[in-house]
């Protein structure tokens, strides 16, 4: 897993779909791992295949579709929305992307895309339109996502909006620094404040 | 200015903040389960450490559990695995475990609350989404991805940024034959599967509070449904005589002392929320969802939506929607036929459920062609029904009275509704796939999921109470 971003630029798979739920990124049956590799294979597992068959891919499937690649997948408001798994965002990394891009996310699913660096990109909806057209009309378009300068543009045309993320998330993408790293060097003040938080 | 009751909570348990960031948030409870919790061990011991503070964890075997059969070693490998791997790692950190076999075992949901672990004020997390289940004693409760299992394992902290706050008040007298399970997904009909990503939400009024603890927790459970970060409920003297005796709960001077701050944690009258929600529990009927997301729903006498209803940018995503459930734009759901009954879940799977279900199904049996699995949320739930008698009358029914675990709401064991059947089920999401490959779901309350049972197909639970009332009279 690449354990940095900054500026990425791809084609991109559109997934032009509104609550895409963690089910349907990774179906429950696959969550019986003990491990975080290995969940690529199964992404959007049953919107891929026939009745669970890989020999069966559903041609009307987008990310089934040869025209679309790219490390970048745009999707339709409330991406990730349901079942905390965190599984869902190693699916998607695993599958190869660094960038998700929607006008709306989940909550928690944006929390564990931003803890293995795969960056959530939210984008108004007109951008989200603008997009989805873009990338309908001509699936070499190059899509550039630029976070030191938290931008979004589409190369072709040089239309692009910026987007919002903290400058602690942004500082640990960057440099590719953990939650888990901070918080353990923290320690002692956490337990500081367990002494002084008796209620 | 006054305070939320959110805010009471949340400025209770900041470490620090990071300046343009986000807080270093202290959490008090963590419940762990199989599914979401290996990889969070393997990355403690890869950086050899430790478990912080092991005795504010909780573990359960829930998820890959099989609900017949408990005594006999766990059939699916992956699935025994899983568990096998729970138990290795809690008894290497020190971690109670409430695994297969122990009286507490169940949904990590149903037993917090009733071993009297939840309570107001708390911070709690689970690699669950469900957790939100826990705020309906009056606390912060949400699920979390395993890299934060990890982060609250090692330092019991996790990275928080503060949500925007939103009130919801249900106001009125509920009609008969509705329960909390129609009040959140008329919600949900109202405000859609997005409406609240972005909030905590405070769930209030007159409706709310005539509710049971059972009934409260129903409701917080799928606020994360709304995709809101937490749901909560401010505690009153239900959720303290609820609390009170439990197994963990304070006790004596220790309880006084709680019982005091409890008392304090209201949002204050000037407090301010970004938004606020106004309902009235008259407007609320018996309902079910047509649909492949939970705010997909409508009264039970409702039609789904026609095609000229519907926006035309949720046009793709509605028709797949109706495509995927075999049903027909602008279509009644009354009448329609179900193969499957599903009660359980960490909605809908406590005494009071089984007894609300109980109630109605006494002397009645269901119909031939559907099959009733009724899964308890825990051993102790079990075993109160069984010494009710609840078990005798659902096994009168030909309801199958199955062992605690999330069972058909995931299907992550055995218990997966066929390809293409239909399935009334008293869990919390409809989604595609969601109790079994093509499985198609159809959310609803414990009567009106109990209705079905025993006609075969969706009815209005008011019609019943309606025609026995004029025999009774």
């Amino acid at each position: 897993m690449s354990k940095q971003i900054s500026i990425i630029r791809s084609t991109a798979v559109p997934l032009n779909m509104e609550n895409v739920d963690t089910d349907q990124i990774i179906p429950a049956r696959f969550l019986k791992a003990t491990s975080r590799e290995g969940f690529g294979k199964n992404l959007f597992r049953d919107w891929r295949y026939e009745n669970d068959d890989e020999t069966k891919p559903k041609r009307d499937f987008s990310l089934n579709k040869p025209a679309y690649r790219g490390s970048i997948l745009v999707a339709a408001k409330n991406f990730g929305c349901g079942s905390s798994r965190e599984h869902a965002a190693w699916a998607i990394k695993d599958g190869g992307f660094d960038v998700v891009v929607s006008s709306f996310f989940a909550d928690i699913f944006k929390n564990n895309a931003l803890n293995n660096f795969l960056l959530p990109v939210t984008v108004s909806e007109d951008f989200l339109q603008k997009l989805f057209a873009a990338i309908e009309q001509n699936p070499a378009t190059e899509i550039e996502v630029n976070l030191p300068e938290q931008y979004i543009s589409i190369v072709s045309s040089g239309e692009k909006e910026s987007f919002d993320i903290n400058n602690y998330k942004k500082t640990c993408l960057l440099n590719g620094y953990d939650d888990i790293d901070y918080l353990l060097s923290i320690k002692e003040e956490i337990s500081n404040y367990e002494k002084e938080h008796v209620i | 200015m006054g305070q939320t009751l959110f805010e009471k909570i949340w400025d209770k348990h900041v470490v620090k903040t990071i300046d343009g960031g986000p807080s270093v948030f202290y959490i008090d409870t963590h419940f762990i389960h199989e599914v979401t919790s290996p990889q969070a061990f393997a990355g403690l011991n890869k950086r050899g450490i430790k478990v912080f503070r092991p005795q504010q964890v909780v573990a359960t075997a829930d998820h890959n559990v099989p609900t017949l059969n408990q005594h006999l070693p766990i059939k699916e490998e992956l699935s025994r695995l899983q568990v096998e791997a729970l138990k290795k790692n809690c008894a290497e950190h020190g971690i109670e475990l409430y695994g297969l076999g122990h009286p507490f075992q169940g949904i990590v949901h149903v037993i917090g609350p009733e071993l009297g672990i939840t309570q107001p004020g708390m911070t709690i997390v689970c690699g669950d989404s469900h957790t939100s289940t826990h705020g309906a004693f009056g606390n912060i409760a949400f699920g979390i991805g395993t890299s934060e299992v990890e982060m609250v394992l090692a330092t019991q902290c996790l990275m928080q940024s503060k949500p925007k706050l939103m009130r919801i008040s249900i106001d009125g007298k509920l009609n008969k034959g509705v329960v909390s399970k129609d009040i959140v997904l008329y919600i949900l009909s109202q405000i859609t599967a997005s409406g609240a990503t972005g909030y905590a939400v405070e769930f209030a009024g007159s409706a709310i509070r005539s509710l049971s603890m059972e009934a409260r927790m129903t409701i917080c459970n799928m606020s994360i449904e709304m995709g809101a970060r937490c749901g909560m409920i401010a505690p009153d003297e239900i959720t303290f005589g609820y609390i009170k005796g439990r197994k963990f709960a304070p006790a004596g001077a220790e309880w006084d002392k709680k019982l005091a701050y409890w008392k304090t944690l209201y949002s204050d009258a000037d407090a301010v929320f970004d938004k606020e929600i106004n309902i009235k529990a008259e407007d609320i009927e018996p309902m079910i969802t047509y649909g492949t997301n939970p705010g997909m729903g409508i009264g039970v006498s409702g039609h789904v939506p026609a095609l000229n209803e519907v926006d035309e940018k949720e046009k793709p995503s509605f028709e797949k929607s109706l495509a995927y459930m075999g049903l027909q734009p602008g279509a009644n759901i009354k009448g329609k036929k179900v193969d499957y009954v599903f009660i359980g879940s960490c909605t809908n799977s406590r005494i009071e459920d089984l007894r609300m279900v109980a109630g109605f199904v006494k002397g009645k049996h269901k119909a031939d062609d559907v099959e009733v699995w009724i899964v308890p949320g825990s051993k102790q739930v079990e075993k109160q029904a069984i010494e009710e008698g609840i078990d005798k009358i659902f096994a009168a029914a030909g309801f199958i009275l199955r062992q605690p675990g999330c069972s058909a709401c995931l299907g992550m064991n055995e218990d997966k509704i066929p390809a293409g059947k239909y399935c009334i089920s008293t869990s919390n999401r409809n989604f595609e796939g969601r109790q079994g490959p093509n499985a198609r779901t159809f959310l609803a309350s414990p009567l009106t999921a109990a209705l079905a049972a025993i006609t075969g197909e969706v009815g209005d639970i008011r019609e019943y109470y309606s025609k026995s009332e004029l025999v009774n009279n």
